[in-house]
């Protein structure tokens, strides 16, 4: 069952376009990819999906409504979004940042109920983070200020969380940390992940379904095993690479690889 | 998360500091009174000259000094958490020109429009001279840096003053002019303040009213966006209030750079980065921090009086190189 999906989309800045007539869908209760070369056009997708950037026609669908058009709050309680490498908040606590997630259930000044306090304290929990709770944002390394990221997007309660380079200025571990963190909430709480990698390994080894873009075109999207082959490679990042499969997940993986030149 | 008991206390503490200045204020100055005087003036219909004096004179002065002080902190308070550009200022990014520039023009074109319409004439040059500098700002991509910013509203800024300074030469109304642009507090009316107050609450208001609105937004445009905000109606919305906050003080005292600056950047350090907490304690310690300017304005050299505009100045430009050198950025 797909919930959501791209008809068409196209999508531009001025007289660019970015993305032309771009049809995907985002398969329901997976984790999904999106990898491509620098410009390909990978976070313009993923904003045109949630909403945060305009797009020129087309329409993006979720549960047979077009996004552009549904009332942003509710939206914002079927989706949330990470961006890219968000600002330091600086002089919040990180109770007071997962705090935020409740925005959309909250009218006027916005007391926090009950209820909202439990589900702060659940996404804390879930994300390791609750020994955090009234240190300021700020104090914490790369790998926990994402995990606290995180958790507001948790505190949402959406079925579809967005993110954008979720590991982008971490070190291997606590790339890894934030991965198995975002496979932990798709296995055992269903949710549905969208996330732009940069890491082709891994996004084989985390994701469901991969969606392979170059120039704004989808190139492949399918299962790891179909996307992660020699000629999608070759067509979305201009290598010539060597597929293995790696011993540990038994996914395809990028052993090695060389630049292709003059062709 | 929940308002603690800290923070009503912070918030007390405020008030009281505030009712103590304004005492201070009202008792200090060239003319000699007394606390028993002021106590006079303002809860008793006895009449003397002391008393008359602080009636008229400085009573209605000390409350533009509040006025002004509580809208211009507010207003750069607003500025800073949508632009997240931790220099923002009315004074710095061309919305006080811009009110000097239409105001120097209404004056010359229309001589007797009434102080009304001079307030609606700043107003409208707040807004001309703000657009003019955003709009230099995002000529180039990525172009809202803190820094840039600053720099199109000292150059929108020249070009304004040198409007208003040319009108003025050339309609031969510059002392006029600058009676409203440097004359500070000097002379306010209870007439004057009866149009601009309602202008000022209104848009302090309204500022509170989206005040965990504007939170979200100083977060992240993204984030505030996938947390179901509509961005751009909030950031019209707060932008109308920065345009009547800046213009209205402008009506009233003219020039006044470095308050809107220095008085949120104080005010986090006091109450943090949420502007539930933030826009109230900006009007608290934006009143404080104008009333003690004026005072010491009245009584450094009696009897000559020292314009407000300097004394904040002579605080305020520490306060911007310091924040330059912590990087310019909130981070």
């Amino acid at each position: 069952m797909v919930r959501l999906y791209t008809d068409d989309l196209s999508i531009g800045y001025g007289e660019r376009t970015i993305i032309k007539e771009l049809s995907v869908q985002i398969p329901d209760q997976k984790i999904t990819t999106i990898i491509g070369s620098n410009g390909c056009g990978k976070s313009t997708l993923l904003k045109a999906i949630t909403r945060v950037i305009p797009y020129q026609s087309g329409a993006v669908v979720l549960d047979g409504k077009i996004v552009a058009k549904e009332n942003t709050k509710l939206l914002a309680k079927k989706m949330a979004i990470l961006p890219q490498a968000p600002e330091n908040a600086s002089g919040l606590t990180v109770g007071e940042l997962v705090s935020y997630g409740r925005f959309p259930y909250q009218t006027g000044f916005g007391r926090l109920s009950t209820k909202d306090y439990e589900v702060i304290d659940w996404a804390l929990k879930v994300t390791g983070t609750s020994e955090f709770k009234y240190l300021p944002v700020d104090s914490l390394s790369g790998g926990q200020r994402q995990r606290v990221w995180i958790a507001m997007a948790l505190a949402q309660e959406t079925e579809i969380i967005f993110l954008d380079e979720p590991t982008t200025y971490l070190d291997m571990a606590h790339q890894l940390e934030v991965l198995e963190l975002l496979q932990k909430l798709n296995r055992e709480e269903k949710r549905t992940i969208v996330m732009v990698l940069h890491d082709l390994n891994q996004a084989a080894r985390f994701a469901d379904y991969i969606i392979a873009l170059k120039s704004g075109n989808v190139v492949k999207a399918g299962t790891c095993e179909e996307v992660i082959t020699k000629q999608v490679l070759r067509d979305v990042f201009q290598i010539d690479a060597e597929i293995g499969i790696d011993p540990r997940t038994k996914k395809p993986m990028c052993t090695t690889y060389n630049l292709l030149r003059g062709e | 998360m929940k308002p603690s008991k800290n923070m009503s206390l912070t918030f007390i503490i405020g008030i009281m500091l505030l009712i103590i200045m304004f005492c201070i204020a009202m008792a200090f100055g060239a003319a000699e009174t007394s606390i028993r005087d002021v106590w006079q003036a303002l809860f008793t219909n006895k009449s003397s000259d002391q008393i008359n004096i602080l009636q008229e004179i400085r009573f209605p002065r000390e409350v533009a000094a509040m006025v002004v002080g509580a809208a211009l902190a507010v207003s750069g308070a607003i500025m800073q958490g949508i632009t997240r550009n931790p220099l923002a200022d009315p004074g710095l990014l061309g919305l006080t020109s811009g009110a000097n520039a239409a105001l120097a023009i209404t004056i010359a074109l229309l001589p007797g429009v009434g102080y009304l319409g001079i307030t609606i004439a700043c107003f409208i040059g707040a807004a001309v001279g703000a657009i003019m500098v955003f709009g230099i700002g995002a000529m180039k991509k990525g172009g809202f840096s803190p820094l840039r910013i600053v720099l199109a509203g000292a150059a929108v800024s020249a070009f304004l003053y040198a409007i208003a300074d040319g009108v003025g030469i050339y309609f031969k109304i510059s002392k006029n002019v600058s009676m409203w642009t440097a004359g500070g507090i000097i002379g306010t009316t209870w007439n004057q303040l009866a149009i601009i107050i309602p202008f000022i609450a209104i848009g302090s208001v309204v500022a509170l009213l989206f005040s965990r609105q504007l939170t979200i937004l100083s977060l992240n445009e993204e984030v505030a966006v996938g947390l179901g905000q509509k961005t751009i109606q909030v950031k019209t919305i707060l932008f109308i209030v920065v345009i009547l906050l800046a213009g209205a003080a402008v009506a009233l005292v003219g020039n006044m750079a470095f308050v809107g600056l220095m008085v949120p950047h104080m005010v986090r350090a006091i109450v943090g980065t949420d502007y539930r907490f933030i826009i109230p304690m900006s009007m608290i310690v934006g009143a404080i921090l104008m009333l003690f300017a004026d005072t010491v304005g009245r009584t450094i050299n009696i009897p000559w009086e020292t314009p407000v505009a300097a004394i904040i100045a002579v605080m305020g430009l520490p306060f911007f190189l310091i924040i330059v050198r912590k990087g310019g950025t909130f981070r």
